[in-house]
């Protein structure tokens, strides 16, 4: 199986994220690295707005990742409830 | 009470759909092949461009709201760093050589990438290709124009970052290596645009350039590039899928464009490894505080990431590219090569060199056991022998180049670092050298494009390099001199770091900056 | 025509010897001898002699190596495109069959920098 990753800023827009995306992902692995954290994982990961929106107390829109995504690898499927990157082997 | 009132709105999909495809429409005064007159002649065929899958479903009020938010965002903290003088945070100044290389090689080449998005956009027949490659167009000359913002700064204190974009990429020798790059991808036509840039420089390759240098900058203290970084990587994320998405698109169109894809991928990926050659030395060699060494950043970067991709493009007959198992040679002695390179080159450079220290080539023994101390600690101490005996070893005289890189030849033969690796080729009665087959293969197949190449070199043994009204023939003419002149470089920007006025510059204000004088 | 093009795509040659003085181009590397990265480009006359390219030319460009004093002409090998290639030093390059953007390499059996390439 491939790995898919992503990595966003360091700052505290974004550790509501990565604390859901790990929470709901428990094959995936923190890499945090100078002014940047990665999430990798075997197969696919899955961001939840949800997650994000029981974190930080208000509504969330998923577009709004873009301000402090910084890089991703693997096939990416968006939808107002999800963001899912996977391979397709 | 406090009640809320929700109004009913469309799914990310459908309001995507409508505002994207929804307002296209086919052409009627006109017929679409004169509306898109390069959408067929690479030989690429499509059937139905409405299979092409949207990845980000990004629509143009979401794109101004969330990029006007890192705009904000990054201006803060480029102003906060200029008005805080964050320049001196840096571990040292000798770290501002990568910055200098960034961003003289680099960022002009953001607003070719602008011009080139701007073409395929209008080229493209598709309504999808043509909004993503619409935003990318924006996000480009962005980049341009954070880089500029960012360099602005630096200029105001250090050498070297005064004339990138507006002389300096088109007449200085190392520069020509990226400028071609994207010389080259911008006559091509759309399609091969898309697979040249879209793919393989921003989705195989990215990683490699970005990541290093933003977390490169993160170690020495350089908030500023590591901000301006990390907001246009966001954008190149977006890049990204546009490139993966071209890329599954024409492969599933029609089983003819498997061989033209192929052999696109084969050429970019060389040509793109060949212009990152430059950003091995500032892993290994340019950074105060290292992240990581450049062989690391390729396994992961590169075999993993890169791996996983291709296992996934297997399942349309997509090779991995030949050239790739020289690379896993060549990642163990590149960076050494291209900064000894550098180091004897630095006389004719808008950057600094030096030689490394004994922890830095320590450093380098661990991390390239198989080779460093076979091949290039003797070298380095060679010089540094030559150096203290005050006879500091600058070349005289230029080199050969690879007419498709346009880098020096001194890349060695695959199978012995020993000899350096010599190709030939014969067009219409002339001959053509290159570095390796990667960059012979490319000459041979397209030899009517690469014969046409400015070659730094051979430009300057024209005559062509000098200010206007320079004459060669006169008493005392020196013509590295003059040659520096019209490239806009300065003598202060040249040489060894030791001795420098950045060097001096930035011991007296840091010095300054900590004590009650 | 190899370029994918929409139009008869020629354009001439960037490099060809007329737009070098009076010069033509030629490459010489020096193998083992890294202390020179890559091979040498040179604008030289064709009607050079072959001793006048290794006395002068040559020499300003590798002469601050060590081992260039010590090289022995008569013991060296010269490879031309990679094969074996027998100067006559009384010649020039135009009487000897070296051509525009021909490529040398010269070869010193035994002298390698002291054993280390450099």
């Amino acid at each position: 199986m491939s790995t898919v990753f992503i990595a966003f800023q360091t700052n505290e827009d974004t550790r509501p994220i990565v604390e859901s995306i790990l929470a709901d992902n428990p094959h995936a692995v923190l890499d945090e690295q100078p002014a940047m954290v990665k999430i990798n994982a075997e197969g696919s990961l899955v961001i939840k707005r949800e997650s994000i929106e029981e974190r930080i107390g208000r509504d969330f829109d998923l577009q709004e990742l873009q301000v402090n995504l910084i890089t991703l690898s693997g096939y990416l499927d968006e939808d107002d409830d999800q963001f899912t990157l996977a391979w397709k082997n | 009470m406090d009640m809320k009132a929700n109004k009913k709105k469309l799914g990310l999909k459908e309001k995507y759909a409508h505002m994207t495809r929804g307002l296209d429409w086919e052409t009627t005064y006109q017929p679409q092949e004169k509306v898109f007159p390069q959408a067929t002649f690479e030989g690429i065929k499509v059937h139905d461009w409405d299979k092409w899958e949207d990845p980000f479903r990004l629509t143009m009020d979401a794109y101004w709201k969330y990029q006007a938010e890192k705009e904000r965002k990054l201006y803060a903290v480029l102003d906060a760093f200029a008005q805080n003088n964050g320049h001196l945070g840096l571990t040292d100044a000798r770290y501002l050589s990568a910055v200098k290389l960034f961003l003289t090689g680099i960022s002009p080449l953001e607003y070719v990438a602008h011009r080139g998005f701007a073409a395929a956009g209008r080229n493209f027949p598709g309504v999808g290709p043509r909004v993503a490659c619409l935003m990318q167009s924006i996000d480009e000359i962005r980049h341009a124009q954070t880089q500029i913002h960012a360099l602005s700064n630096y200029n105001k204190f250090y050498e070297g970052f005064h004339a990138g974009a507006s002389h300096q990429i088109e007449r200085l020798w190392y520069l020509s290596v990226p400028k071609s790059f994207f010389d080259d991808a911008f006559s091509a036509g759309p399609f091969e645009w898309m697979i040249a840039i879209g793919f393989s420089f921003e989705y195989v390759l990215t990683n490699l350039l970005f990541v290093p240098f933003m977390s490169g900058a993160a170690y020495n203290g350089d908030m500023a590039t590591v901000t301006f970084g990390f907001s246009a990587q966001s954008d190149e994320a977006r890049h990204m899928t546009l490139g993966l998405e071209c890329i599954k698109f024409m492969l599933e169109q029609d089983p003819d464009n498997l061989p033209i894809v192929q052999k696109w991928i084969d050429k970019w990926a060389w040509r793109g490894i060949r212009v990152l050659s430059l950003v091995s030395t500032m892993m290994d060699y340019m950074l105060p505080k290292r992240v990581m060494s450049w062989k690391e950043a390729w396994e992961i970067y590169f075999e993993q990431n890169g791996g996983a991709l291709f296992n996934d493009l297997a399942k349309y007959g997509i090779k991995v590219p030949d050239c790739i198992a020289q690379c896993t040679v060549d990642k163990e002695h590149q960076s050494h090569q291209l900064w000894l390179t550098l180091c004897t080159h630095s006389h004719a450079m808008g950057l600094h060199t030096w030689l490394p220290n004994a922890d830095e080539m320590d450093w380098l023994s661990a991390k390239y056991p198989n080779t460093f101390d076979q091949y290039y600690r003797p070298r380095f101490d060679k010089l540094r022998e030559m150096a203290d005996k005050g006879e500091r070893f600058f070349a005289n005289t230029l080199p050969m180049l690879c007419q498709v890189c346009q880098i020096p030849m001194l890349f060695t033969e695959p199978d012995d670092p020993t000899k350096i690796c010599y190709r030939e080729s014969e067009f219409q009665g002339e001959k053509y050298h290159t570095c390796s087959d990667g960059c012979k293969h490319i000459f041979d197949d397209e030899p009517e494009k690469y014969i046409q190449a400015w070659l730094p070199v051979h430009q300057l043994y024209q005559g062509n390099c000098w200010p206007e009204g320079t004459d060669p023939t006169a008493e005392g003419f020196n013509p590295l001199a003059k040659y520096l002149e019209w490239c806009h470089v300065d003598g202060r920007d040249t040489g060894d770091y030791e001795g420098s006025s950045d060097q001096a510059n930035f011991a007296a204000w840091r010095g300054a900056a900590t004590q009650n004088t | 025509m190899a370029v994918k093009a929409l139009y008869d795509y020629q354009y001439p040659a960037a490099d060809t010897q007329d737009k070098f003085h009076g010069n033509q181009l030629l490459y010489v590397g020096w193998d083992d001898h890294f202390l020179f990265v890559a091979p040498l480009a040179f604008p030289v006359s064709p009607n050079a002699k072959f001793s006048e390219l290794v006395e002068q030319t040559l020499t300003f460009a590798y002469g601050r190596h060590s081992d260039w004093a010590k090289i022995d002409f008569s013991k060296v090998v010269w490879l031309k495109s990679g094969q074996p290639f027998q100067p006559d030093m009384n010649k020039t390059l135009a009487e000897q069959g070296i051509k525009h953007k021909d490529a040398l390499r010269l070869q010193t059996p035994g002298l390698n920098g002291n054993g280390t390439n450099f």
